[in-house]
Parts: structure tokens; C-alpha cells; sequence
């Protein structure tokens, strides 16, 4: 018999489009969305973008309440957190209270990891949530000195958002070279530059040693002994998958929820998302991704599959993101583990665009882009195609003669 | 069925590209260039996964 009773657990993205394909494939049975946050399912990337401006920002809620219980005909069971798994009688533990499923997506997502020891401490956020944002843009309002510690995308972006402003930013890096794990050493490298232009103080190479102040911070002492004055502290050092609950429900779980191809973890059990490492048949590796594109993408095929199991289809996908800082927009495809990385266009040094791609064996795997919009997409497809080096190399020169002559 | 996209949602991310580049390109501006507004034949899908992959939920699909 297929499957009249969908649980969605998590209630951001992934949540939601899990919802959403379930009904759009033609699902009737009843969907319940538990979501750990009150907040109805809002989106998160403008929360360190546009959300940080100067301007008063718009709620980035996706859908109201009404379209949520009504259109869509989801049961929401908000500020409710997943304690356990039994998969044995197939239901979701909720604290003391007990949900059946015969259909399960987990779409737990992932928590943002902190610094130990400044619990307690205001001024000090990481930014991951909406209330984090609300804090930070507070905070930014009130013209913060602010010290950004690690140096990849969300940190980044807050930077910019604070030299927007005019505010003082310093960003301290552990690693000598920033998103080294995300876009490779030279390109991180590369992409720091953005960072000195507009004025932002990056500190590579040194960590921090503690936070200092009375119920507030104020400052932030570096491994090499600097102290830097701070009204606002935001951590970005990366997220964790939201596992816990999983421990011990049977499930394998590796930084994840461990799914095959189809995103099945288990019996009637999908997962979706920040907290999904499923085999990406496009690369023939397991992979988890924490990107807005994959979250949306893998929520529906995981529905889809939950609720008709007998059409399960694969999700493969060339992985994408992308990143706003000051005047700029960084955008990749692909994954960064190269044996080569080629800068086919723009010289770092001066341009404001750059055009770099990946090379694994005689294959592309993998572009970045600096501002150069119309072309990253066509590298997506290339890399979709399966296409090799050679002939990836050649299109980027045909397109940089193009250009060059218009 | 037709296709549109609001300007003041669209920020020339680009995955409706990589989905369906025969109707969605970006341009040397970095702005999205509808290529048609009518939805060629055998494209449903991929232009449906265009609209669903927007992540600002610039594109619509509708009848005339």
C-alpha cells in the first residue's frame, strides 16, 4: 500500500519543498511538518545578504500560515523538537509524545558551530537563525565594531555588510588562506582580495584565544597576543548536521544521515538537505551539501520518492552556490577537489572578474566565478555533460575572444 | 504556456540557465534574458524545475 501518512522533520527549505512536491506529485494523505524553530519556514541565505542592509528588510517568511494549512493542507507543529527515532513502529519521538509516519523526509538541517566558552556573553552571535540575524542586524544599527571570526561565506558576507555601512570590521581567520576547503587555496586566495579592497582588516593564520568583557564582549584576543575592541562578535566557523536526535535510532549516520542515491536512509525514511549525505551518482562519491539549490532539489525527490516508492528516481546534481560580498558576486559550480585549478579569465590582481575552473583527470569538475555571471551556468551544463578538460578550456577561450572583441 | 519573470525578485542567480538555457540566459550584465516567452515543445519540465529552483522566486508559468 502507498503511503497516506507523510512526517516532514524540519521546517525550513527543505521542509517546506518536501511538503510541496509530496502535494504537487499528487499526495493526499496527511503531511505533518515539525519544525524546532516557532518561526514559520523563512529563507535564510538574505539573512547574512540582503537582510544586513541599512534599508528596514522585509520578512523572507515563504509562505503564510493560511497557504500553509489551508492550500497546501500541512499540519504544523512548530517550536517542537524531534528527540528519537523508532523505526521499528515507525514513529517520530517529540519528547514525551509519540508521531506515526509511514512516510518519513528528515530535513533537520544543520546548527551553526560556536566558540566555546562565551556563553552568556551579549554581543557574541553566530548567524544561522533568523532571531541570530535580527541580533546581528541590531547590533550593525547601532554601528558595532565588529569582529568577524572565520573567514568563509556567512562571515564574509557580514563583513560586507558592516563595510557597507562603514563600520570597522576585522575578520580572523585559523587557516592561512580563507575557504580553502570550499574553493581550494588559490582561489581562496583570490577571493580574499575582496576583503583588502574594501577595507575590511583579514587576519589569517591566528585564532582566538578568548573574548573578553563584563556580561558584554568587549574584545577579542588573538592567539598572537593582539586584542582587537568589539561591540559585535559573529562566529561563522561552519555547521554541524542535526543528528543527535538520530543516535541509536539504527540509522547510519558519517556527518549526516547516510541515504543512497534515492535519498533513502531506511524503511520508508528519506532525508533532505544541510543534514543529508547521500551518493551523488553525478560524481560517484557521497557527498553532503549545504547549499540553497540542493536543499529545494533534494526536498522534492525525497518526497516524491517517500510518497510513490515505486517511481523512486536518483537525485545527481552539480552542486551550486553562491555568495554576495561587497560589490561582488562569487558563484560556483561543481566541487573544488581539482588536481588543477585554471584561471582561464581576468587577472586576479586587477580585474573585477575572474574565471576559474576545476580539472579532475582529463574531466571538468568544477568553475568559480568573480562577477562573471554569464558564463558560470554554461560551465554547469559542461560539467552536467560530463564534458573533459580540453574542450571546457576551449569554450572558455572562445568566450574570453568574444568578449575581448566586442 | 507562457513564462515571465518579475524584475524586481529576479537577481540573475542563474540556475533557471543551467535548467533550461534554450528559454533563460544571463547576460554580459548579469541580468536574465527571457530567450521566448512561450514554452518550447518537450521543455515542460525542465522549465517547471526552473521556476521551483528559483531561489527568489522570480519566474512564473501561466496560460497566455
Amino acid at each position: 500500500m502507498s503511503p497516506q501518512n507523510l512526517v516532514v522533520i524540519g521546517a525550513s527549505l527543505a521542509g517546506l519543498r518536501a511538503a510541496e512536491a509530496a502535494r504537487k506529485a499528487g499526495f493526499s494523505g496527511t503531511i505533518t511538518m515539525v519544525g524546532a524553530e516557532h518561526h514559520l519556514p523563512y529563507d535564510r541565505p538574505p539573512l547574512s545578504k540582503a537582510y544586513l542592509d541599512g534599508v528596514e528588510p522585509k520578512a523572507p517568511y515563504f509562505r503564510t500560515e493560511e497557504k500553509l494549512r489551508d492550500d497546501l493542507g500541512v499540519e504544523l507543529l512548530l517550536g517542537a523538537s524531534a528527540t528519537g527515532l523508532d523505526t521499528a513502529n515507525k514513529q517520530v519521538l517529540l519528547g514525551e509524545s509519540r508521531l506515526d509516519y509511514d512516510a518519513l523526509v528528515i530535513a533537520t538541517g544543520a546548527t551553526a558551530r560556536r566558540l566555546p566558552g562565551v556563553a552568556g556573553l551579549a554581543g557574541v552571535h553566530t548567524l544561522r537563525t533568523l532571531d541570530d540575524a535580527m541580533a546581528v542586524r541590531g547590533a550593525l544599527d547601532a554601528g558595532a565594531r565588529t569582529v568577524v571570526v572565520g573567514c568563509g561565506f556567512i562571515g564574509s558576507e557580514v563583513a560586507s555588510g558592516a563595510r557597507k555601512r562603514g563600520l570597522e570590521v576585522t575578520v580572523v581567520e585559523a587557516q592561512p588562506t580563507p575557504l580553502a576547503r570550499a574553493v581550494g587555496d588559490e582561489m581562496g586566495r583570490v577571493c580574499a582580495k575582496l576583503h583588502h579592497r574594501h577595507g575590511t582588516d583579514l587576519r589569517c593564520g591566528v585564532g582566538v584565544e578568548r573574548i573578553e568583557g563584563e556580561g558584554r564582549v568587549e574584545r577579542v584576543v588573538l592567539s598572537d597576543g593582539t586584542a582587537i575592541d568589539a561591540d559585535l562578535v559573529v562566529v561563522g566557523i561552519g555547521a554541524e548536521p542535526n543528528t543527535e536526535w538520530l543516535a541509536g535510532s539504527g540509522l547510519a549516520l558519517d556527518d549526516g544521515v547516510v541515504c543512497d542515491e534515492y535519498l533513502c536512509a531506511g524503511d520508508g525514511i528519506y532525508a533532505a538537505g544541510d543534514v543529508a549525505r547521500w551518493h551523488n551518482p553525478l560524481f560517484d562519491r557521497a557527498m553532503r551539501l549545504e547549499h540553497w539549490t540542493s536543499a529545494a532539489e533534494q526536498a522534492a525527490v525525497a518526497a516524491r520518492n517517500a510518497v510513490h516508492p515505486a517511481e523512486a528516481k536518483p537525485y545527481r546534481t552539480v552542486p551550486y552556490f553562491w555568495s554576495d560580498w561587497y560589490d561582488s558576486r562569487i558563484q560556483f559550480v561543481g566541487i573544488p577537489a581539482a588536481e588543477e585549478v585554471r584561471i582561464v579569465e581576468g587577472d586576479p590582481a586587477r580585474d573585477r572578474r575572474v574565471v576559474a575552473l576545476y580539472r579532475e583527470g582529463d574531466r571538468l569538475v568544477g568553475a568559480l566565478t568573480i562577477n562573471g555571471q554569464n558564463v558560470i551556468m554554461k560551465f554547469r551544463g559542461l560539467i552536467m555533460k560530463g564534458a573533459s578538460w580540453a574542450d571546457a578550456v576551449a569554450f572558455a577561450e572562445q568566450r574570453r575572444a568574444v568578449a575581448a572583441s566586442a | 504556456m507562457k513564462i515571465s519573470v518579475d524584475r524586481s525578485k529576479c537577481t540573475g542567480l542563474g540556475i533557471c540557465e543551467s535548467l533550461a538555457p534554450d528559454v533563460f540566459e544571463i547576460d554580459d550584465d548579469g541580468d536574465l534574458v527571457l530567450k521566448t516567452d512561450e514554452v518550447p515543445p518537450g521543455q515542460l519540465a525542465d522549465i517547471e524545475a526552473a521556476v521551483d529552483g528559483c531561489p527568489t522566486e522570480a519566474l512564473r508559468l501561466h496560460q497566455d
